[in-house]
């Protein structure tokens, strides 16, 4: 990979003009087309080069649910919470750092941890164990939140769990699949997505092969692209010169990923998880878009073991992050954005998150002027 | 959440190597990269090493993150 200087950068983008008005003719339709992002180290990185600004009004590049820590369900953080806070004696919480900022129904885990809750930040799901080996007399529970990346470090936490017999470690899962969420995505009637700008670090595991069957079944090209701007410059090219011609494929330009994935990560997901319905935030339940324990593992699940409630999944007053990331509002569309919600003192998740599309928004102000509905 | 990052592998010992990051001596879990040597590069994610990267791949991406963070 070059860098690219911004005469080529300026270049590319005039192809993808005329590329578009191509793909618009071949369609017939009124523009503009949308291509959909579905990871949030692209809504930074599109946020950061303020590459919309330098796009053809006839394409939008619209941020999807990308942001792990956004994705999930308000229900999942209240049950966090509570395990936090009700279960005796208290469980010592590890999570990702990502999380602990996320507002439930009464307050973060941040806050839970002033008020006298066990909450770690941990950097993989192996520290977790870890720590449950350390203390051998409290429970440990490892939130396991994240797309197929992350998943496959909980899938072996588990087993490191299982093998050596850690009796104090479970998980509270709420592992996503991408694929089904692209396919809800696309039963939206109010959001345009000609195409997906595919995940680079999610495809490292499965593969850009993966992505063929959205591709053919509902006609929109996929492409996996890395995380600057001339990687996310060069998928929307292919995702367009693919609509130009007529082609609806998977394919990736980011060289990390292979088509088949990470063989032994695809191996240890099926070992450890089966695929199960799972609530998103702005898109509900989703058929076979979690991952839950396989039956094998159940003792591992803190759910059980704690004999969890289940939370209603509640919006938060006024905040529109479920909008956001369906890609059905643009983040400053929200009341709340820049004014009650800021980075410093988020309310919505989007917000909150390193990688989430209002604060890339807010960090980014004017370069990023995304479709606002 | 996504992010990952590459990291060349000084030591292996089981299913643990190490590496250097941002100064910090780190370890690595190698059980997604069995094919992993020493001298490697492999791109890291929350802990674990997800793929082995070619040296040209690794160094293009540690120029977009050194610009990124």
């Amino acid at each position: 990979m070059t860098r690219q200087t911004n005469t080529a950068i300026r270049q590319q983008c005039d192809r993808i003009d005329q590329l578009c008005r191509q793909a618009l003719e071949l369609s017939g339709s009124a523009g503009p087309l949308g291509i959909m992002e579905v990871c949030g180290t692209h809504t930074m990185c599109i946020a950061r080069s303020g590459l919309s600004g330098l796009l053809s009004d006839n394409l939008k590049l619209i941020s999807g649910p990308g942001c792990p820590v956004c994705v999930t369900d308000q229900s999942y953080i209240d049950r966090a919470l509570h395990l936090a806070m009700e279960c005796e004696p208290r469980p010592i919480i590890a999570t990702y750092g990502d999380m602990v900022r996320v507002p439930g129904s009464g307050g973060s885990l941040a806050e839970a941890r002033a008020s006298g809750a066990r909450v770690e930040v941990v950097y993989s799901a192996d520290q977790a164990v870890e720590i449950a080996l350390a203390n051998g007399d409290t429970e440990v529970v490892f939130l396991a939140v994240g797309f197929e990346t992350t998943a496959p470090g909980a899938a072996l936490a588990v087993l490191r769990a299982h093998n050596e017999n850690v009796p104090n470690f479970s998980i509270m899962t709420a592992q996503k699949l991408i694929l089904p969420a692209m396919e809800a995505l696309l039963s939206q009637e109010d959001v345009r997505i000609d195409g997906f700008l595919c995940p680079g670090h999610v495809s490292v595991i499965i593969g850009w092969k993966a992505y063929a069957s959205v591709a053919a079944k509902y006609a929109r090209p996929c492409v996996v692209a890395g995380f600057d701007a001339p990687q996310v410059l060069a998928s929307v090219e292919a995702i367009l010169a693919q609509l130009a011609s007529g082609r609806t494929e998977s394919a990736s330009v980011y060289p990390s990923v292979s088509a088949e994935g990470n063989a032994r990560a695809l191996e240890l997901l099926d070992e450890v998880f089966v695929a199960s319905e799972a609530s998103w935030r702005g898109l509900g339940a989703i058929p076979e878009s979690g991952m839950e324990l396989r039956e094998a593992f159940g003792r591992f699940d803190a759910a059980v073991r704690f004999g969890l409630p289940d939370f209603p999944s509640r919006e938060i007053p006024g905040c529109r992050c479920g909008d956001v990331i369906c890609g059905r509002l643009h983040p400053t569309g929200c009341g709340l954005f820049g004014s009650r919600c800021t980075p410093r003192r988020a309310v919505g998740p989007c917000m909150v998150s390193s990688e989430g599309a209002c604060a890339a928004a807010y960090k980014y102000g004017p370069h990023d002027r995304g479709p606002r509905q | 959440m996504c992010l990952a990052v590459p990291t060349k592998i000084e030591t292996i010992e089981g299913n643990r190597g190490t590496g250097v990051l941002a100064g910090n001596r780190i370890t690595i879990l190698l059980d997604l990269v069995p094919e992993v040597k020493v001298d490697d590069w492999v791109l890291m994610h929350a802990g674990f090493a997800i793929t082995v990267l070619t040296p040209e791949d690794a160094k293009a991406t540690l120029d977009i993150l050194s610009e990124m963070l």
